[in-house]
């Protein structure tokens, strides 16, 4: 055997180390992949909240691509995307439909929506997370794209930004629309 | 008597009771044991180094509220965890399983313990057989170097 060869083999046990974390480390480990891309938006029936007469179910996820944000008033992520879906509602880019999350009390989800602006076309009230363990949704915001065969085709984990609208979500809808 | 038997049941329900709220333990024992058994090998996808048995996170709740009913409903232990992993994956579970994409992490360490023993072994008969080597009656002299030790003693006899 070579014996020149042992003294490299500490340096190529280092840069495999070194190549192995140079990847790991940079990635997030709270970001999950979520099982549910590609496949049909889960079954689930929500009631409206208050001031509302309809709520969201699985079925008014067809016949168009929207979006399903996961939100609640006690979330403070939401309130930083929120102007962005004001901002879409206006433009009327894409239907948005809210799943709205967890509320402690009833009043505090319609309460909230009256100060900022309530820009979701259909609103399903989730006080026990029946819908957000049905999308395998981890906190909030998220939020998923529907293509118009209700088939979750995206999902966004954390808030959406301008750039995540415009290098993300925006190019992914109008492809869908395509479709 | 009475007093000393019922302290004795309260710190047990100490040790066990987890994260787990009295408004969500189940009328039936069994059920709840199962219950208890399903929610600690279940990731709390907040906390994520927490079973939901052990968080106290509003999702975990929920997934313990879930687990439940699921189970109240009929639900094997198997079929409630395959909902659980359906929505969340694989991630979900504090034990990794088995499969294609987790041999590598099953089998990895084993793998690579298993290169160390045999890189030992090596090392180890090379040396032994080296050091044997050195005790063990050197190889004939060749006929070249026969005549040369000759030539040498002869020199010197003169």
């Amino acid at each position: 055997m070579n014996r020149r060869f042992l003294f490299v083999l500490p340096l190529v046990g280092f840069a495999v180390i070194a190549s192995y974390f140079a990847v790991g480390l940079t990635r997030d480990p709270s970001a999950l992949p979520s099982v549910l891309i590609d496949t049909p938006a889960p079954e689930f029936a929500l009631d409206p909240i208050k001031g509302r007469d309809r709520g969201l179910s699985r079925e008014d996820l067809e016949g168009e691509v929207s979006l399903v944000n996961i939100f609640g008033s006690w979330c403070f992520a939401c309130r930083v995307e929120h102007p962005l879906l004001m901002q879409l509602k206006k433009e009327n880019a894409v239907p948005i439909h809210g799943i709205d999350w967890r509320e402690i009390d009833p009043d505090d989800g319609p309460k909230w929506l009256a100060r900022f602006g309530d820009p979701y076309t259909l609103i399903g009230d989730d006080p026990v997370s029946r819908a957000a363990i049905a999308f395998g949704v981890t906190g909030a915001p998220e939020t998923f794209v529907v293509d118009k065969n209700g088939v979750i085709r995206y999902k966004h984990a954390g808030v959406v930004t301008g750039q995540v609208w415009e290098e993300i979500l925006r190019p992914l809808i109008e492809e869908l629309r395509r479709q | 008597m009475k007093a000393l038997f019922l302290a004795l049941a309260l710190s047990l329900a100490a040790v066990s009771a987890g994260a787990v709220n009295p408004d969500e333990i189940l009328d039936d024992p069994v059920l709840e044991a199962r219950a208890r058994e399903i929610s600690k090998g279940l990731r709390c996808l907040v906390c994520q180094n927490q079973s939901i048995d052990d968080s106290d996170a509003d999702l975990a709740r929920d997934l313990r509220v879930l687990v439940r009913e699921r189970l109240v409903s009929g639900d094997s232990d198997g079929q409630v965890i395959d909902y659980v992993v359906s929505r969340y994956g694989d991630f979900v579970l504090l034990r990794p399983p088995f499969k294609a994409t987790t041999y590598a992490l099953w089998l990895g360490p084993a793998l690579i313990g298993g290169l160390g023993i045999l890189a030992m072994v090596a090392f180890y008969r090379r040396r032994t057989a080296a050091a044997a080597g050195v005790r063990a009656a050197p190889p004939p002299l060749t006929e070249d170097e026969k005549r040369r030790l000759e030539t040498l003693l002869d020199d010197r006899s003169r």
